[in-house]
Order: C-alpha cells, then sequence, then structure tokens
C-alpha cells in the first residue's frame, strides 16, 4: 500500500504547530496503525528529518496511552479498539490519512501527537479510590455477596483505559463519560457507598476546575470510546451528585 | 566463589513469617515522618508499595517512564491472580500453593520465599476487594474462580480477561489517595538513569525527565527497584514498548548481584509473528486453555494443505487431529505448565506440523467447549439438546461472556473469527524469572536497594505458573516490603535529610550527562531499532526456547560484537533538551545489549536443563527436561566487573526442608 500521511507537528508546548505531508510506501495490510508510524519513523531519521513523537506502550489496546485523532475520529475509523489495534486493512491503496492529536484545552500539546493528559490523574486524586489502608485485616473478600448484575456493571465501569477518546471526540471536551466510569464503579459497588458523596462532589469540581466543557448529551463519546463505556455511566453520576448535593 | 547469604529465617516454615516480622526492630509512626523512600516503578509491586509505604507514613517519592501511574505494564495481565482461598472447596491450602509453586518453578525458587508468598496470597484478594476492586462473581453474589495451568484446583480470581488492569487500578486507586495527601510525589514521564551510593547505601538516583530533558538528583534514605523484568531484550515479547532493564541494570553496575539472568519465560499462547514490520507480541491468556484444545493435524501433508490455504482446520476429521498435549501429558492435558506446553508446540513445528504461513503456529481449538457449555445450557434451559444450532448460539454466549475480550482483540489483529474456526498461537518470551538477587528481606547485595515484583528473581524458580506474577507483585508490595523495609530503615532515623549536593551525586549525574552527549554526538548510519531487533534475533534464535553450547558461545561473541558496533554506529536523532523517544530507547538498549551477554553466559554455565531453560545436552529420551540437583540446586548470583564476560558467578544453595526433589511430572 502506498499512503499519503497529514501529519500534526509541533516542536514543543510553546511552538505554533502546522500539518506537513509525507508519502509512505510498502505498507502491508496486516501491520498496526502504529507500526505503519515506526515505519514512517525510520523513513524520515534516513532523511534526517525529527521522527514524528506519539504516545504508545502495550500495543495491545489496554495502557491507554495511544492518542491519535485519525480521519477526524478519536483512534481512527474502526469501532471499539485504540489507535494500536487498528490494522493498515481498514485503509485503502492510495488514501490520504489526516493525523491529529487529541485535542481540548485540558490536554495541552507536548510534541507532535503527544498530550498531557495529566488532568486525568489529578481528578482520580481528588476521589477515585476507597479509603483502606493495607493492612491484611479487612474482612474476608467473600463477606458481602454483591449481586452480579452490579459486580458485572461495576467491572464494565472500571474497564475505561484513561485514554482520553472521549474528551477528543466531544466537542466541549468533556470529560464526563471518564469521571462517570469511575464514580459508577464504585457507586455499583458497597465497598464504595461509605464515600459515595463525598467523592462524586470532589471528582466534579477538580472535572470542573481542569476546564473540561460541560455535558450536552451528543453521545459521541460511546461511540468513540474504545471499551465501550456506556452513557449509563454519566446518567448515574447525574443522578449521584444530585443525591449528594441535596445530602451535602 | 562465594556463597550468599539469604537471611532466611529460623524455624518451621510455616511460622518463619510471622516470627520474622515480630523480631525485626520497627519505625514509630514519627519518626516515619523522618524517612524519605524512592519507588522506582508503578506497576502492581511498586504501585502497592509506594501506596502503603505512604500509608504507613513514610515520604515517597515515586517514579514511572509512562505518563501516568496507570498505564504500567501490569495492566495488561489478562487471566487472573492466585490465592489459596479454596473457596471451592476443593482441597486447596496454602502449603498446596507453596508446593505448586516450587514444583512449578521446577525446583530452583527459595522454599521461605514462596511460603511467604502463598501465605500472604488471601490478604490480597481481601485487600483487593475492600479497595473496589470488581473481580468475577457467581450468581450468588460470591467471588469466583477458574482453573490455571500446573495445579489441580481452582484458585484464581478474575476480572474477564482484565485482572491485570482491574488490580493496577486498585493499587493506582491507593496512590491516588496518598498522591492528594501529599505522602506520595508523583514523577510521571520519569526514567531512572542511575543509583547514587553514599558511604555504600544506596541514597538516591539519577532521573532524566523524559518531557523536558532535565537531568534530576533526588535523594531518599531507600531506593525500591519495582521496573519489571526484562523481556524486551528479545524484541519481540509480550511486554510493553517501553519495558526495559535500565533500573535493574544500573543497580546491578553499582554491586547489586544479577540472578539467573537465563530463566525467561516462553508463553505458549500468543499470537504469531505476521511479519517483518512487527514490534511486539500479542498474549492470549492462559485461561483459556481452560476452555481451548491445543491441536495440530496428525499427518504432515494435511499441515501442509493447511499451510498452502488448500485446506482449512475445521475440514479435518476428529482423528486426523493431534491433541498432543493431552496425548503426552493425559494428567494435566492442555493445562500443563508453560514451558511444557511451549517446548511442546515448539517440537511439533520443528517437526513440520505448523499451521500457518510461517509454519510456526498450532490451534487452540473451542469448538468442542462451545458445544459441552451450550448443551449444558439447553438441558438447563429445558430445551432441545440435540439441536446443534441452538446449542451452538448457545455455547457461543456463554464463551464469549467468559473470554469475549480476548476473542475481539484476536478477531482485531489476525482478522479471523475464533468463534468459527480454531485460533493459531505460538510460544513467545512473557516473563523473566530471573532478576535483581534479593535476601529474604527482598534487599539486593547493597544496602538500603530493595528490589520487588518481577525486577527479582525470588519466587518463581525456573518457571513461573499462571496467575502468579500478580500475586506476587501484590505481595511483595503490600505485605512484604513494607514491613522488611522498617527493619533496615529504624537505623536511620537520626540520620536526618539526604542532601543531593554531594561528590556521589554530582558524579552519577556527571556520568548521565557524558552518556547523553556521546550518544547525541555519535551520528552514525543505524537507528537504536536497526540494532534492538537484531539483538533480539540472536538471543531468541540461540537462547530461546531450546539452547545448546555452541549457539550460547556464539551468541556470547555476536551480542559483543554488536554492542561494539551500537557504541561505533548508532544514530540517535535529535536533541538531549527535549522529548526524544530515541534517545531514552539508546540507553534501554545499551543496557539490553550488556544484559544479553551475562544471559547467554549464565545459560552457557547451567549445563542442566530446569522450568524455562532447556539445554538440548540434558533432556530424557522422551524429549523431557533433565535437571541436575547434584550440581545445580543453587542461584547463580553474578557480580558486576566491568565487563559482562568478567562477571563473578556466587551461589546460593538450594535447600529443600520441606519439599522432597523430585523430577516434576505432569504426565
Amino acid at each position: 500500500m502506498r499512503l499519503t500521511l497529514k501529519i500534526w507537528r509541533q516542536e514543543n508546548a510553546t511552538a505554533k504547530g502546522s500539518m506537513q505531508t509525507y508519502s509512505l510506501d510498502g505498507v502491508s495490510p496486516d501491520m498496526s496503525f502504529l507500526e505503519m508510524m515506526d515505519v514512517l519513523n525510520e523513513q524520515l531519521m534516513g532523511q534526517g528529518i525529527d521522527p514524528v513523537a506519539f504516545d504508545h506502550d502495550c500495543r495491545e489496546g489496554i495502557c491507554g496511552s495511544c492518542s491519535m485523532f485519525i480521519n477526524g475520529e478519536a483512534h481512527g475509523p474502526d469501532r471499539l479498539v485504540t489507535t494500536c489495534q487498528l490494522h493498515m486493512r481498514k485503509f485503502k491503496d492510495g488514501d490520504t490519512i489526516h493525523i491529529e492529536p487529541f485535542r481540548a484545552k485540558p490536554f495541552p500539546v507536548i510534541k507532535d501527537l503527544v498530550v498531557d493528559r495529566t488532568a486525568f490523574d489529578r481528578i482520580q486524586h481528588a476521589g477515585g479510590f476507597v479509603s483502606v489502608n493495607t493492612s491484611g485485616n479487612t474482612q474476608d473478600a467473600n463477606a458481602i455477596p454483591i449481586e452480579k448484575v452490579n459486580a458485572d456493571k461495576a467491572f464494565d465501569a472500571a474497564a475505561c483505559i484513561g485514554c482520553g477518546a472521549c474528551v477528543a471526540t466531544c466537542k466541549n471536551a468533556s470529560a464526563m463519560l471518564f469521571v462517570s466510569a469511575k464514580v459508577s464503579q464504585y457507586a455499583l459497588l458497597p465497598q464504595g457507598q461509605v464515600e459515595a458523596t463525598e467523592r462524586v462532589l470532589s471528582m466534579v469540581k477538580q472535572m470542573d476546575e481542569e476546564g473540561f466543557g460541560n455535558c450536552t448529551n451528543t453521545g459521541a463519546c460511546e461511540v468513540e470510546c474504545p471499551k465501550g463505556i456506556s452513557l449509563e455511566n454519566i446518567a448515574r453520576m447525574n443522578r449521584e451528585y444530585l443525591s449528594a448535593n441535596v445530602k451535602g | 566463589m562465594a556463597t550468599l547469604d539469604a537471611k532466611i529465617p529460623e524455624g518451621p516454615i510455616a511460622e518463619k513469617w510471622t516470627n520474622h516480622k515480630n523480631n525485626i526492630q520497627l519505625v514509630s509512626p514519627a519518626n516515619k515522618r523522618l524517612i524519605d523512600v524512592i519507588v522506582v516503578g508503578t506497576g502492581l509491586a511498586g504501585g502497592s508499595a509506594a501506596a502503603t509505604l505512604a500509608e504507613l507514613g513514610y515520604n515517597v517519592k515515586a517514579f514511572c517512564f509512562q505518563d501516568s501511574p496507570r498505564r504500567a505494564h501490569s495492566i495488561a495481565a489478562q487471566g487472573g491472580i492466585n490465592a489459596a482461598k479454596n473457596y471451592q472447596g476443593d482441597g486447596d491450602s496454602t502449603h498446596r500453593l507453596f508446593y505448586d509453586t516450587v514444583k512449578g518453578g521446577d525446583y530452583r525458587s527459595r522454599e521461605a520465599n514462596v511460603y511467604r508468598l502463598a501465605e500472604v496470597s488471601t490478604n490480597i484478594i481481601d485487600q483487593c476487594v475492600a479497595q473496589g476492586v470488581p473481580f468475577a462473581r457467581d450468581y450468588g453474589g460470591l467471588l469466583d474462580n477458574r482453573s490455571f495451568g500446573g495445579v489441580l484446583v481452582s484458585r484464581t480470581f478474575y476480572a474477564k480477561g482484565q485482572t491485570g488492569q482491574q488490580l493496577l487500578l486498585g493499587a493506582y486507586s491507593a496512590m491516588n489517595r496518598q498522591i492528594g495527601r501529599g505522602k506520595i510525589k508523583m514523577y510521571n514521564r520519569h526514567e531512572m538513569l542511575d543509583l547514587v551510593k553514599v558511604d555504600g547505601k544506596a541514597r538516591g538516583i539519577i532521573t532524566r525527565n523524559l518531557v523536558t530533558g532535565e537531568i534530576e538528583r533526588h535523594a531518599a534514605h531507600a531506593v525500591v527497584i519495582a521496573s519489571g523484568g526484562y523481556g524486551n531484550l528479545f524484541y519481540l515479547s509480550t511486554n510493553a514498548m517501553g519495558s526495559n532493564v535500565t533500573a535493574s541494570w544500573k543497580i546491578h553496575k553499582k554491586g547489586a548481584y544479577f540472578a539467573n539472568p537465563c530463566f525467561t519465560q516462553i508463553h505458549p499462547t500468543c499470537i504469531p509473528v505476521s511479519g517483518d514490520h512487527q514490534s511486539k507480541l500479542t498474549l492470549m491468556s492462559e485461561s483459556l486453555r481452560n476452555d481451548g484444545r491445543i491441536w495440530v493435524p496428525s499427518k504432515k501433508e494435511d499441515a501442509k494443505a493447511i499451510r498452502e490455504g488448500r485446506l482449512k482446520p475445521t475440514d479435518l476429521a476428529e482423528e486426523d487431529r493431534d491433541y498432543y498435549l493431552e496425548r503426552r501429558y493425559p494428567a494435566f492435558g492442555n493445562l500443563v505448565p508453560r514451558d511444557v506446553a511451549s517446548r511442546a508446540s515448539k517440537e511439533r513445528c520443528d517437526e513440520g506440523y505448523g499451521v500457518n504461513a510461517t509454519g510456526e503456529a498450532v490451534y487452540l481449538d473451542f469448538a468442542d467447549a462451545i458445544v459441552r457449555y451450550g448443551k449444558e445450557k439447553a438441558h438447563v434451559k429445558g430445551l432441545d439438546e440435540n439441536d446443534m444450532a441452538l446449542v451452538q448460539k448457545l455455547g457461543k454466549e456463554i464463551i464469549k461472556a467468559k473470554y469475549g475480550n480476548l476473542f475481539q482483540m484476536y478477531e482485531k489483529i489476525v482478522d479471523q473469527n475464533p468463534y468459527e474456526t480454531p485460533m493459531m498461537i505460538y510460544p513467545a518470551v512473557h516473563y523473566t524469572m530471573g532478576g535483581v538477587w534479593v535476601d529474604y528481606n527482598l534487599m539486593t547485595t547493597i544496602p538500603g536497594c530493595f528490589a520487588i515484583g518481577e525486577a527479582n528473581f525470588s519466587d518463581h524458580g525456573a518457571n513461573r505458573l499462571g496467575a502468579s506474577a500478580l500475586m506476587q507483585g501484590l505481595a511483595d508490595g503490600y505485605f512484604v516490603l513494607p514491613y522488611t523495609i522498617g527493619d533496615y530503615l529504624a537505623d536511620d532515623i537520626r540520620t536526618g535529610p539526604i542532601s543531593t549536593d554531594t561528590p556521589e551525586f554530582e558524579a552519577a549525574e556527571k556520568d548521565v550527562r557524558a552518556q547523553i552527549d556521546a550518544f547525541i554526538s555519535n551520528k552514525g548510519s543505524k537507528s537504536v531499532d536497526y540494532f534492538h531487533r537484531k539483538l533480539g534475533k540472536i538471543i531468541w534464535n540461540k537462547c530461546g526456547m531450546s539452547r545448546n553450547e555452541s549457539g550460547l558461545k556464539e551468541a556470547i561473541e555476536e551480542v559483543k560484537a554488536l554492542r561494539e558496533e551500537f557504541y561505533n554506529d548508532v544514530f540517535v536523532p535529535g536533541t538531549a533538551d527535549s522529548f526524544n523517544e530515541s534517545l531514552a530507547k539508546a540507553f534501554r538498549v545499551a543496557d539490553f545489549l550488556e544484559l544479553g551477554e551475562l544471559f547467554a553466559k549464565d545459560a552457557l554455565e547451567r549445563t542442566e536443563s530446569c522450568g524455562g531453560h532447556f539445554r538440548e545436552e540434558s533432556q530424557s529420551p522422551e524429549g523431557e527436561a533433565m535437571r541436575d540437583d547434584a550440581n545445580f540446586a543453587f542461584v547463580s548470583a553474578w557480580e558486576y566487573k566491568g565487563e559482562p564476560s568478567e562477571a563473578k558467578l556466587h551461589k546460593e544453595t538450594l535447600n529443600y526442608e520441606n519439599i522432597e526433589l523430585k523430577t516434576r511430572s505432569y504426565k
């Protein structure tokens, strides 16, 4: 396959960036998208051009590092995959592919396609935990049975990989899907109940302080989420938030 | 040759840990506030250690090269975590988990450490549930279990195929609570490039900020290395792209012995290599062997026809299939340990029975499981068990609920539907049992420098059983290190803050800067990846699933030559003071190029076969691994002496007082 790549290049956080065009030949349909980028970078280095910086690590769709906006979609055209699991067989010979970073004010660009997503960590610092110390003396794991349907739903919410596709996709750069996934996981489990009120208030407050936009129920986040996190979580967080405000 | 003291406490094995905890020194809560601890790596071991140390009151500085601690590679562990809870009432116990792990490790692990691991395993599950980790549950609301290789009980707890993710997010949440309290200071996108010793003790590290390129000095009273394993030595492995040996290797060069480097786990069920562009390999969880049956065609001509695309696996009649694990190992069948399963696949493929274009793949088939589950479900629902279309539909739904995410991953990568046609799998490098030598307290041979999780060597011997890596990482971080580090730090309560403004820090920083300058100004002709791929090929071909004397000798020479070429001809683009992935990789590959040689040297010295280390010279007539307990019942701990070829061997004798050394049999 022969491709034309239009890629966002930006030297550092303060530099002005622009789209640059590169052509790449000999791409195999069995390559992952990131392996195609590796081949491009080898070619660029051979031409004395700085390789394109991008985040990646596990390359099996679970670490949440990779974060490319491909042809106007977070993680590209395939559904329920991250960029590292997207394969070139989804493209055709002669295609032009536009590759940009995940764009949002709270995700400043570090270099090229690499963005700073530590805002997500700070939201978790605000309340994304159960306050239990390590002791070896917590109660037996089977002491509290948990209804299977709730345990499964908590798991589905906890499957979020924190990649930020929801924010990059949202026209308002809202982080509601990400935050609600964590709030829901704990709201559905008895272990999370004790701190539920404080958790949802603190996490939403931090989310707002980071500068993420509001949710207007468009639902694009759910469509683009590589882990299929459901909008139901946003509804649940809204209920949690409302009742926390009434209590609080 | 010197011998090593592992400082194993006296007394019966079941009482060692309790007695030890009762007798070691403690640090008072007020004094803990005066003590700083550095933790390098934030996977299950590092994350749980950082959180627990901070809960206890120590001031923790935690470092990871990823952009968030949540992305450490523990996140990718799929299948599960073992614990001797015996919730299934199937005869499990601390002793049985201990026994299975020692036997699984082919009698090359340290009894006392393994017993302690089995002992604290149950606490891990309690702790994780209390944190809100959503483990799989049954309809009664209680925790579910499954079986993993090398054992005859169901003791594996799981969260679909994302157990590592859920456990890591649990440890990450515990860290977040402490970061929020200011007790952990988190340094993302930082790489440790050297250890600083003052008066013989570990007192700090030098790091590079991977965004700005800044070189930083960090001081502490103790340094904990939790940076994982070195599987990426092979270039292609199931490890993340960034996983590296650098932190472990830097402490090795400063005096920490490196133990059993050649003990590597080649995991039997990975998606086969598809071409030269391949950057990494993807694991298909061992849990799949609960329901999947492994086979190749029994006739070579059928295998050839399949390779050439003239025949489909589903066309092959039952009698034309060779379920070789069930045939060779009737007692354990498809659930033999990983080393045994991997070698058996290689043997079939080497004989010409491989089933993909490269001839390096075998089938993992769910057709029988789909029918079995489908019939059961039909029976429960009172439907017609002989309606095959219905049985297929119901069976597939159950398989999907159990392994859905793995099947989806397989389909995305290979572009085939594993519900309809068997998966193709082949062994790949997955885990390293070898690592930094530690004593019972998890301290290395450098006072004040500890190694935990996959970075150390202590618990898995020559082969790790499935679902035991997560157990060890969390055991070390939550329940072992927080006690044992106190025994060391109790002598440091009057030390006061460690200054970074000393000649030791200055010298270490200077060395790091010199190395960076050398890489940037080298302006050679080949990329870092070129050398990494070449190194991986040497190690895979000559130090992979089977090893022999001449191949290992060649590997030593080839790695040495490649290392020289690397320093002469590597090209690192960009600058030192910016985000520069090539520069970060150059440091990692430089260390792999040294480790690779020691790895081959270690494999050459150990002329026996054990676990994942298979020396062709030491096998039974049936091709099973043959241990040599008379000459090799020891840990090889290597001391750095300038060049890998000069490394000096120290032996820790392994005494088995509670388990009788036997030929490992899964037949």
